[in-house]
């Protein structure tokens, strides 16, 4: 068994075909490890949203996978990559293996069926063999797990608050024991006590049942606090990607810089909140050179010119990699 | 329940207003039936036939508005519609009662037909957009922006006439006695197939297009989504996620044009000439014919009134947001 669980390499997103494209997602390259929780940071519209749809490949249209592959490991057998299984494997791929909670904690539940119909389904969609009564048990312990009473399986969604809803949701999403757990946003339309609650119960669950988390969201302080690696996003390429804490206090990239800043400490003197000047880029109309460059106070010479390539700042240091002239590669990252 | 109850009161209480309405509105015209049958006799009608015309129709003069208010509702409440002018001295009950099978059997089942038909092909152009349903949608928008008596000419003039297989008119072949044989029903289905086809191809398209339109808006909901991550089948997801919510606005539309069975395809049935309630109904504001104008529409407010309360119910089964519990 090998250590990784999902390895995406060179991941390209299109929106639309041809000349018009506009490249939402550029080439890729990230590694999860079994049981951790990496978290995925960036702005609106930085790809980090579609690079998660296009992994699973649940891209809405227009949006295409252009290129790159996405190597998923399971517990036993081959691995598989699955921007090339059959439309039979892949759904018997998609939750069994990895699931998805997503941003919309409101709409994410079907409005018609119990949520018992909605559990017991994918339960029947990939064991078809079980018994009935054994799915119930198995929707009834889930619930529990999240810390809802069972009794509830006979509401309807909404009769549930927005936590609760959320709750299912990841009850629904360990339904099948997957290996990996994507999380796009999953606490955005929640009140921060809500959200501190639903983290805790994760990083429990996680402990206990042990699968590995892609967590999205555009709140860099929550991923430093529940996080083991932290990848940051910026116009649709990793800029940087390190152990939490290690990109907490000594950030690399002037951009994780600037999320970094744009936040208070709870600990610690008092600073400046600073914020990143000027906006996102235009997919449509990226700058040349490092994408970041016409917002970055260090910018220089080559940075409007080459793209900088993800890789490890310095030979001693393996475990981290960053995509900046200041801190040029040693090497590209291993492949 | 409480919901539903308070939805019975409510159409009961409308009820009584249309009935109340039905009562006073041909009491407020000017003119009166009796005067139009004399007129009609051209005025060979004995002082004492007159009379007890008068006492016939509940028009004579001695008794005041309220005791014919009330006297409605016993006749009412007894099934009595009064008598007809144009079927002298058939009960209107009875008109009614000879046409209405007609047509709830003509535009009741093609509106069945056409809105399971219609939503079978809106939820499939729905879910596969650009598929060669969707190649049909311009086609079904013209024939459905063309009114149906205006179709049904064009059918008359293209499909019936001398030799053809299509009657142009008529519910059944002249000569036939109405009876489940097998020389009537054969004549009847063949007198509604031009009529038939022509709701069908001009209130179908209708469906099509609402129900592929709220398939496309539910298809980019969260849960559709959802579905399609939770690896469940195309079938499933389609039906069981999209179809489902789709359908909630449609089951309404339909109940709603359950009402209209009863009354809503006079056209048709003019332009046809086939014996069903719209028909009598035309010829009964032709000859004045207040009795059965109003048993037509008292039928069709009752009908009207079911049928909302029918969507009401549908609509309590199917979308559980609205139960209040």
């Amino acid at each position: 068994m090998s250590d990784q669980v999902l390895e995406i390499r060179g991941l390209c997103v299109d929106y639309g075909v041809g000349a018009d494209a506009v490249h939402a997602v550029r080439d890729v390259d990230l590694t999860l490890h079994r049981g951790e929780v990496l978290g995925l940071a960036g702005e609106s519209g930085s790809g980090k949203s579609t690079l998660a749809y296009g992994l699973t490949r649940l891209l809405p249209p227009p949006g295409v996978v252009s290129g790159g592959q996405v190597i998923y490991h399971p517990a036993d057998g081959p691995p598989v990559d699955v921007l090339t299984l059959s439309p039979a494997r892949l759904r018997e791929f998609r939750w069994a293996e990895t699931s998805i909670v997503f941003q919309g904690a409101m709409n994410s539940l079907n409005p018609v069926h119990k949520v018992s119909t909605q559990l017991l389904d994918v339960i029947k969609a990939h064991e078809p063999k079980g018994s009935a009564a054994s799915r119930l048990a198995r929707a009834r312990d889930l619930l529990r797990l999240v810390g809802i009473a069972a009794d509830r399986l006979d509401s309807y969604p909404h009769q549930l608050s927005g936590g609760m809803r959320q709750r299912v949701m990841i009850a629904m999403a360990l339904a099948l024991e997957p290996q990996l757990v994507i999380m796009d946003e999953p606490t955005t339309a929640l009140d921060v006590v809500m959200q501190r609650q639903i983290l805790g119960q994760l990083a429990e669950l996680r402990e206990r049942l042990g699968f590995a988390v892609l967590f999205i969201t555009h709140d860099l302080s929550l991923l430093v606090e529940f996080s083991d690696r932290i990848a940051i996003m910026y116009g649709g390429r990793i800029v940087e990607e390190a152990p939490a804490d290690r990109l907490y206090r000594d950030p690399l990239h002037p951009y994780t810089e600037g999320l970094l800043n744009s936040f208070p400490a709870l600990h610690g003197p008092r600073r400046e909140l600073t914020g990143i000047p000027g906006s996102p880029p235009d997919l449509r109309a990226m700058p040349a050179g490092c994408a970041f460059h016409p917002r970055c106070p260090k910018a220089f010479e080559p940075c409007d010119e080459r793209v900088p390539v993800l890789g490890p700042p310095g030979v001693d240091d393996p475990t981290r990699a960053v995509a900046c002239w200041l801190h040029p590669a040693v090497a590209p990252l291993p492949r | 329940m409480r919901f539903l109850l308070q939805r019975v009161a409510f159409y009961l209480f409308t009820a009584w207003a249309a009935i109340t309405l039905n009562f006073f509105i041909p009491r407020i015209v000017p003119g009166d039936p009796v005067q139009s049958l004399i007129s009609r006799n051209q005025g060979r009608i004995s002082a004492d036939a007159v009379a007890s015309l008068r006492v016939l129709f509940g028009l004579d003069s001695d008794r005041s508005l309220w005791e014919q208010y009330v006297d409605y509702w016993g006749q009412l409440l007894h099934g009595d519609l009064g008598l007809s002018f144009t079927f002298f001295p058939a009960p209107v009950s009875q008109v009614i009662g000879d046409s209405l099978p007609w047509t709830v059997g003509l535009v009741g089942v093609t509106t069945i037909v056409s809105f399971l038909l219609g939503t079978a092909l809106g939820v499939g152009a729905g879910w596969r957009r650009g598929s060669w349903i969707d190649g049909l949608l311009p086609a079904t928008t013209f024939l459905s922006s063309i009114p149906y008596f205006w179709l049904g000419l064009v059918a008359i003039a293209l499909f019936a006439g001398p030799g053809s297989f299509f009657p142009s008119s008529g519910g059944y072949e002249p000569g036939l006695v109405p009876a489940f044989d097998a020389y009537f029903i054969p004549s009847a289905l063949q007198h509604s197939i031009l009529p038939a086809a022509t709701i069908l191809v001009s209130s179908m398209s209708g469906w099509i297009l609402s129900m592929r339109n709220m398939m496309v808006t539910v298809s980019s909901e969260d849960y559709i989504t959802v579905a399609h991550a939770k690896g469940l089948s195309e079938r499933r997801v389609a039906l069981s996620y999209a179809a489902r919510n789709a359908l909630l606005p449609n089951v309404s539309g339909f109940a709603l044009s359950l009402g209209f069975i009863v009354g809503g395809t006079l056209l048709v049935e003019i332009v046809f000439s086939y014996p069903g309630l719209g028909f009598q109904l035309f010829q009964a504001v032709g000859s004045k014919d207040y009795p059965l104008m109003q048993g037509i529409f008292l039928i069709i407010t009752i009908s009207v009134l079911v049928a909302n309360l029918l969507a009401d119910v549908a609509y309590l089964l199917l979308d559980p947001r609205t139960r209040k519990s």
